[in-house]
């Protein structure tokens, strides 16, 4: 195989696995398979989450924040093995948000072409690139106090995330404001036309009903900075900041394949470094750096007298004028423990304040089968897959609802969507068990079992239109799915300001039957702020956030 | 000052830049430029000038009678019973007249089940699937040219159109499934004493016949949901707030929107708990169909179902004192077909 033509794999693996990504984030909806003589469960036809799956970072963050690999994160070995002997190729052949950032790069512009000079320059190793090392060792000693902090920036749940609650959204706001916008031109046959492609497309990329996502900006924005920043430096995120790639680089320290430099042919053209994706030297006269290296095979295949080869065993001698490569990290021990320190004491520090346990929202309500909030908080990479499958849009990345720790943790709004009793999408999608997977008869419970509550029900008596006004409603008993209805109405005389007495149904919670789902919440026609709402106690997964002494369904620890 | 200079300053405005004089030829062409602009500029302000305070409205004129005339020699309710769903509606439809005397060849038939909730067939919360698949089935018999089935759900649409069933007995059986969507609604003047301007789905307003088939159970609020109540569910908006008027809402939606055909779906009663009910115990198995010309007329019949006395029940009573139909419904004309 020739130099070109392994590049050209290369290039044709990054496509085929950002088109995978892409195409399970797009499969992460409400396309189900459904037998209704099986119980009535639904269920989704794709393991989605899958190629989340596959992240080392995840799996050892994971592992070392709730002493366990979940399931099927045990294919991160399929990377991360390789990787011992290859060295990062995850990063130049696989990573799809790493290929979305080659991309941007390598878009030509006048001032790229202007500044070949500063282009060769800024492709040299730099000290900045230690930055990842950083990051990634502060994430394993926070991981190893109990908080998952790695999928803040853990490139595939952060890719995944930002398009599935930034981008897609996006692109659905603005292609029905297009749709709008030429049916109201007036010549009903375009309108129809726009119409048809958007019926055609939809299915494909959108939720049925048009989603709105809490705390979606500060995602878009740092999703457009990670993006707009390749602008400037070639690769940054890749080079400087992603803690996958430091991991990557890091189990690189033994690899076996290596780039090779001859030293008499080589013009020093500096060709090589035009096209460097990872900064990592692959010129003649420097030393390469195996760590940094994303195997992209540029260097070897623009390499006009063939001085650059990718080999195994590259056993390369060492002189001045062409030094061997390092597979080592280009960090002192002195910085590894100071990085170790700081995510050592972040989490202390972090949960000393009352977010987390002193005074937490009322408001956090978690999915249903979310584990308790410290270990949800130790497997919780905010991917988002559950916020993109839930049919009724009502989970969504927090802001500041569980602290800073928890930013961007799903959460449930139930004045946006409702969670649907029979659904159990969630826990099927989520990679890490931070919400487990349900049964239908786990989530509703039957007689014999007590169903799984995220919260509890209240009424907000001086907004409630019965209540308030004497004024006849009880959508919210209308809505409760629970059987028997866990909202319940008592007929009560009510008097107006005129002393006439009429009969008004009045509204009431029954807790023991209440599940929090929040169909009320949802329903209540009192829209700007519901006269019923759900907080977060008698919770199933809590077992000190409870309201009774005895409740049929708090679960038993 | 030399007089060249002064001249110079003097003329200063008349002068191109490059220091010859300014030609007529583009003094005409750069004030037309921007006279065109200013025209164009002030053109807009008044063309866009909206005098009034009131936002614009563009109201759909559109009507929802699909009624066939009344035929005196035919019952205007027609009930039958078998654990065979589909020959209890065949029957019941013959005896009112059959298919043929409400679907003609070439219309466009609007369905409208119950879909309302994420619940099974067997707990009885929406239309039983069998029927709608059997009456889409009828309908491209009598030569439809297509028939829609369609609902506004009250929980997420696409999971109740799957776990009621009804999505796949109806496309199996030849009909196009509509999920409403927030773009296909149209805003009407209903002109009720309560509802005036709502969105209504336009597949209920832009169609030629509309039968409904609703299922009867218990509603805490309105005592039942049969025929009329069924209604809501062509409706978009903040319907949640129909609740404050329930017995008026209905008779205005009922004075507005009227069926062709009636089909009640008595296979399975919910007697509790409604309208979502959720327990199989809360449902009997009573296995009956019914077909109507005079909603109020099949709601008064199905009521007694939930043991209930039509007079009793608010909305059906408004129904009948507002001139709707019938509420003694033998003397509607009825008619039981015992098989």
């Amino acid at each position: 195989m020739t130099a070109r033509s392994a590049r050209n794999l290369r290039r044709i693996s990054q496509v085929l696995f950002f088109l995978i990504f892409f195409w399970l984030i797009l499969k992460t909806n409400f396309g189900v398979s459904f037998e209704a003589t099986s119980g009535g469960d639904i269920r989704l036809p794709y393991p989605v989450s899958l190629f989340l799956e596959f992240d080392p970072l995840t799996a050892l963050t994971t592992l070392l924040s709730g002493g366990t690999i979940y399931k099927g994160l045990l294919w991160s070995l399929v990377i991360l093995i390789p990787t011992i002997f290859l060295g990062r190729f995850f990063c130049g052949w696989i990573c799809p948000l790493g290929s979305l950032n080659h991309w941007i790069s390598e878009i030509p512009s006048e001032r790229l072409r202007r500044k070949g000079k500063g282009k060769i320059d800024s492709n040299r190793y730099k000290k900045y690139q230690r930055i990842k090392y950083f990051v990634f060792l502060f994430f394993i000693a926070a991981a190893l106090m109990g908080s998952l902090q790695a999928g803040l920036l853990d490139p595939l749940p952060f890719l995944a995330r930002s398009i599935g609650t930034v981008v897609l959204p996006t692109v659905q706001t603005g292609a029905l404001g297009v749709v709008g916008w030429v049916k109201s031109i007036g010549y009903p046959p375009l309108g129809d036309a726009a119409q048809y492609v958007y019926d055609l497309l939809a299915p494909l990329f959108f939720n049925f009903r048009q989603v709105h996502f809490h705390a979606m900006l500060t995602i878009g924005l740092l999703f457009i900075i990670v993006l707009v920043l390749n602008r400037i430096y070639t690769r940054f995120w890749c080079r400087a900041v992603c803690p996958l790639g430091a991991m990557l680089g890091i189990f690189s320290r033994y690899a076996i394949f290596g780039l090779k430099k001859d030293e008499p042919s080589c013009t020093h053209c500096n060709e090589c470094l035009l096209h460097c994706q990872g900064a990592d030297n692959p010129d003649v006269g420097s030393k390469w750096r195996q760590a940094e290296c994303h195997l992209c095979l540029n260097c070897q295949a623009t390499c006009p007298e063939n001085s650059l080869s990718f080999c195994f065993f590259p056993d390369q001698e060492h002189t001045a004028a062409n030094p061997a490569g390092t597979p080592k990290v280009d960090i002192t021990r002195r910085k590894v423990l100071a990085s170790l320190a700081a995510g050592a004491v972040f989490v202390p520090m972090i949960r000393s304040g009352d977010a987390y346990e002193a005074n937490p929202n009322p408001g956090l309500i978690r999915p249903p089968g979310a584990v308790d909030e410290s270990a949800f908080l130790a497997k919780c990479i905010r991917c988002g897959q559950c916020m993109r499958v839930c049919p009724n849009n009502a989970l969504h990345p927090t802001l500041l609802e569980s602290g800073l720790e928890g930013i961007w943790t799903p959460i449930i709004i139930a004045r946006i969507g409702y969670c649907e009793p029979t659904c159990t999408l969630c826990g099927q999608v989520c990679p890490t068990g931070a919400i487990l997977e349900l049964t239908t008869l786990q989530k509703v419970g039957d007689k014999d079992n007590p169903p799984n509550r995220i919260g509890t029900a209240f009424f907000d008596r001086g907004r409630c239109l019965p209540w308030a006004m004497g004024k006849t409603c009880i959508v919210c008993e209308e809505w409760c799915p629970t059987s028997p209805k866990a909202v319940f109405f008592i007929e009560e005389n009510v008097v107006d300001r005129n002393g006439q007495s009429s009969l008004v149904k009045r509204p009431y919670i029954e807790p023991e039957l209440c599940t929090g789902c929040g169909a009320c919440e949802f329903a209540c026609p009192v829209i700007d702020k519901p006269a019923v709402y759900i907080t977060s106690i008698g919770e199933s997964r809590s077992p000190e956030n409870q309201i009774l002494l005895q409740r049929n369904g708090a679960q038993k620890t | 000052m030399h007089q060249d200079k002064k001249d110079r300053i003097l003329l200063k405005i008349h002068r191109h830049p490059n220091g010859g004089a300014m030609k007529r030829r583009e003094f005409i062409k750069k004030t037309g430029q921007a006279l065109g602009l200013a025209v164009v500029t002030g053109g807009t302000g008044l063309l866009f000038h909206n005098r009034e305070s009131v936002a614009y409205q563009q109201l759909s004129s559109k009507t929802a009678s699909f009624i066939v005339p009344v035929n005196p020699g035919l019952p205007q309710l027609t009930l039958s019973a078998s654990e065979d769903h589909i020959k209890a509606l065949n029957a019941t439809l013959d005896a009112i007249g059959g298919i043929t005397r409400f679907v003609k060849k070439g219309e466009k038939i609007t369905i409208k089940p119950n879909v309302g909730w994420d619940r099974t067939p067997e707990q009885g919360a929406n239309t039983n699937p069998i029927l709608v698949g059997e009456m889409v089935r009828l309908c491209l018999e009598a030569g439809a040219a297509e028939v829609i089935v369609t609902d506004v759900t009250c929980n997420y649409a696409p999971r109740c159109f799957l776990r009621s069933g009804i999505q796949e007995a109806a496309e199996a059986a030849g009909a196009r499934v509509i999920l409403p969507r927030d773009e296909d609604y149209v805003k009407i003047d209903l002109g009720g004493e309560m509802l005036t301007v709502w969105p209504v789905l336009k597949h209920f307003v832009e169609t030629d016949r509309l039968i409904n088939m609703p299922i009867v159970k218990h509603h805490s609020l309105s005592r039942c949901t049969i025929g009329m109540k069924n209604l809501y569910g062509i409706l978009g908006g903040r319907r949640n707030q129909l609740h404050q008027q329930i017995d008026q809402s209905i008779v205005d939606l009922a004075n507005f929107c009227r069926p062709t055909l009636t089909v009640v779906d008595a296979t399975r009663v919910m007697h509790r708990g409604g309208p979502t009910g959720g327990s199989l115990d809360d449902v009997t198995i009573e296995n009956t169909v019914m077909c109507a010309t005079d909603q109020v007329a099949a709601d008064a019949r199905a009521a007694e179902f939930l043991a209930m006395e039509a007079a009793q029940v608010g909305h059906i009573a408004l129904a009948h004192k507002s001139g709707l139909g019938e509420i003694d419904y033998k003397a509607a004309g009825y008619k039981e077909i015992i098989s």
